[in-house]
């Protein structure tokens, strides 16, 4: 029972993950940057409270996330390339503004700077433990995004183009390729698939609360490094870092490892696999460049 | 590059406007003749259901008995809030509130700056020099601080007195010496009325974002519960409002922090402990007004009603008059000096 628990905890706390960092993959292996992974999740997860609570239905809310999250990605996709600007530095400036917007959007709609009004979710309301999984739509959705995601990527014309404007633009649009249309594409893929994690948490929730992400969308983009930028092992790195995370609040009562210690598992991870410690870790040769 | 900075500054400006924007109500006309108070809110701003709602209360009340003008400036991030504060001060108000600890270091420096002015700081926080004595805040400046163990240490015991498991919960939102001190008051409380009751302690993480993590909240209460655990105790933030979601889902019991909570999840939070700000607002504003007022610390805690604990209506079938009965009793010994509340690990 202790096993089941924990598991279910695990995968409960990796599909916000999961979603994120399929987007990153996705944008990533096609050349673009995606340090707004966050923000993206943030808008998601604002726009799925605002759906459900005017539409009073989960699906309208995952709905108005995923449209949130392709807005926002539509900016950083237009910035880094229509105007080629420093990707890392519009990744940021996303961020900057899903925070301010959405707690600007919150007092608006709700006169609260802190929560929204409680919003329908996914399935009963009074289940609790590892049942709880089973109704959750997202959580379905969540577990087979990866492997899904790997298809994409590797068997698929499209992903096929995604992976040659990452590696080398020019090349690929010496063969007629239309790069920035397939980063466009991409980027915007993954602004969606960022802002179903964020949907996830805000339904899960049933509401939504200023800064409710906290920091998730670059843990994603550390498991998304951490996996080699393969939607595979990004998708375990998700799964590991949602463990580890498991297994510090489980311990967290027993006192035995320090909060802090568990806490930087995942950047601990990131930096060993950067550093090249288990296998080599190479980026996309083309990412962060913009093409002519 | 160029467009690269003319996108950035659309999105900087667009940032910065809308944090500077406020839904309703433009700031009252400053100064002249009679009780001018400005108010500096911390992040959030007003509706955060918190502090921020506690001092604006007390600011009300003030206008009405009081007859005071107050200002209320909500800051962005970081370095507005400085801003705001010296805005009030050049502008000679008679008393300028910084709401939240953040405040601390700012208002030390313009309370130097401005020695006519009065100052005070909600959760302003005593700094210690080398020899760990307490260093006093300007003599213009009142550092308002509340007992927070001593509330919490009624929650604690309200928990395991209903609580019917000899498990109790806390979840804190940063692991740091602020909440340790919530956490030791209502572990005392849950040992002054259960001896051999243990309380399972929780952290959301070791940043200010553990204070805004609901889904970490959840998490970490749907454990305890499943531990055994029927009550937890919050302190962190909107952190906490995960774990009232938990609550839910496992028809349990959550406490509530420094407002009163009932709302978030109402037949699921047993009481709140409450910090009066706006009481501690309003007793600033009424010094000033009395020219009574004075710098130093001043310690709200349950003789001064600056913490307390919530039974009123929403709540009173779920708390007997028994146990009613004790709290009050445990309450009158801490006020009498009879219960000594530890506030630090």
């Amino acid at each position: 029972m202790t096993l089941l628990l924990f598991l279910a905890q695990t995968i409960r706390i990796a599909v916000p993950y999961l979603f994120a960092a399929a987007g990153g993959a996705l944008a990533e292996r096609a050349g673009i940057v995606s340090l707004s992974l966050e923000g993206y999740m943030l808008g998601g997860a604002f726009g799925a409270a605002i759906g459900a609570y005017y539409g009073e239905s989960a699906w309208i809310g995952v709905m108005a996330g995923v449209a949130v999250g392709f807005v926002l990605a539509g900016m950083h996709a237009v910035g880094t390339i229509r105007f080629k600007a420093d990707q890392i530095v519009t990744g940021i400036a996303i961020n900057l503004f899903a925070v301010g917007i959405t707690r600007f959007l919150l007092q608006l709609a709700f006169d609260s700077s802190s929560n929204s009004p409680r919003v329908v979710g996914f399935g009963a309301d009074n289940v609790g433990g590892a049942l709880a999984l089973a109704s959750n739509p997202l959580v379905w959705v969540g577990v087979v995004v990866m492997p899904a995601l790997a298809f994409v990527v590797y068997r698929t014309t499209f992903g096929l183009r995604v992976r040659a404007v990452g590696e080398h633009p020019d090349a690929a649009a010496s063969v007629g390729v239309p790069v920035n249309r397939v980063r466009y594409a991409a980027v915007l893929g993954s602004g969606m698939l960022a802002a179903l994690g964020g949907a996830y948490l805000a339904l899960d929730q049933h509401q939504f609360t200023d800064s409710m992400t906290a920091g998730r969308g670059f843990i994603a983009l550390a498991a998304v490094i951490f996996g080699r930028w393969d939607p595979a092992r990004a998708g375990l790195a998700c799964l590991l870092f949602a463990g580890a995370e498991t297994l510090q609040i489980r311990l967290q009562a027993a006192q035995l490892v320090p909060s802090q210690f568990v806490a930087m598992i995942p950047y601990v991870l990131t930096i060993v696999a950067v550093a090249g410690v288990v296998g080599r870790s190479v980026p996309p040769s083309a990412l962060g460049r913009t093409s002519e | 590059m160029r467009r690269l900075f003319g996108l950035l500054g659309v999105l900087l400006a667009a940032h910065l406007v809308l944090s500077f924007v406020r839904p309703e109500g433009a700031a009252t006309p400053p100064v002249g003749e009679g009780l001018d108070i400005g108010i500096v809110f911390d992040l959030g701003g007003r509706g955060d259901k918190s502090f921020n709602d506690g001092a604006y209360l007390g600011a009300e009340r003030a206008m009405r008995e009081l007859g005071a003008r107050v200002r209320f400036v909500e800051p962005g991030e970081g370095s507005d809030r400085e801003a705001g504060l010296r805005l009030l001060a050049a502008e000679g108000m008679d008393l300028v509130i910084g709401v939240g600890f953040i405040f601390t270091d700012d208002l030390t420096e313009l309370a130097n700056e401005y020695p006519n002015v009065a100052f005070a700081g909600v959760d302003y926080a005593v700094t210690v020099d080398r020899a760990g004595n307490p260093v006093a805040p300007p003599a213009n400046l009142a550092a308002l601080k509340f007992r927070e163990e001593q509330g919490s240490f009624l929650v604690g015991a309200l928990a395991a007195l209903v609580g019917n498991s000899k498990k109790l919960g806390f979840i804190g939102g940063m692991d740091s010496p602020l909440i340790h001190k919530f956490e030791v008051g209502y572990a005392a409380g849950v040992k002054a009325v259960c001896p051999d009751c243990q309380v399972i302690s929780q952290y959301a993480g070791v940043t200010p974002e553990a204070f805004r993590n609901p889904g970490r909240g959840k998490e970490l209460a749907l454990s305890a519960y499943q531990q055994g655990v029927n009550v937890i105790y919050h302190a962190s933030g909107s952190t906490g409002l995960g774990v009232f979601e938990a609550a839910r889902t496992m028809q349990k019991f959550g406490i509530g922090v420094d407002a009163d909570q009932f709302n978030e999840a109402p037949g699921f939070v047993l009481s709140s402990m409450i910090k009066r700000v706006d009481n501690a607002v309003f007793d600033m504003i009424a010094r000033v007004k009395d020219e009574r007022f004075e710098g130093g610390v001043y310690q709200y805690g349950l003789e001064q009603d600056g913490v307390g604990y919530v039974y009123d209506d929403n709540n009173r079938a779920l708390i007997p008059d028994s146990v009613r009965a004790r709290l009050e009793q445990l309450k009158a010994d801490i006020i009498a000096g009879k219960i000594i509340v530890p506030s630090s690990r």
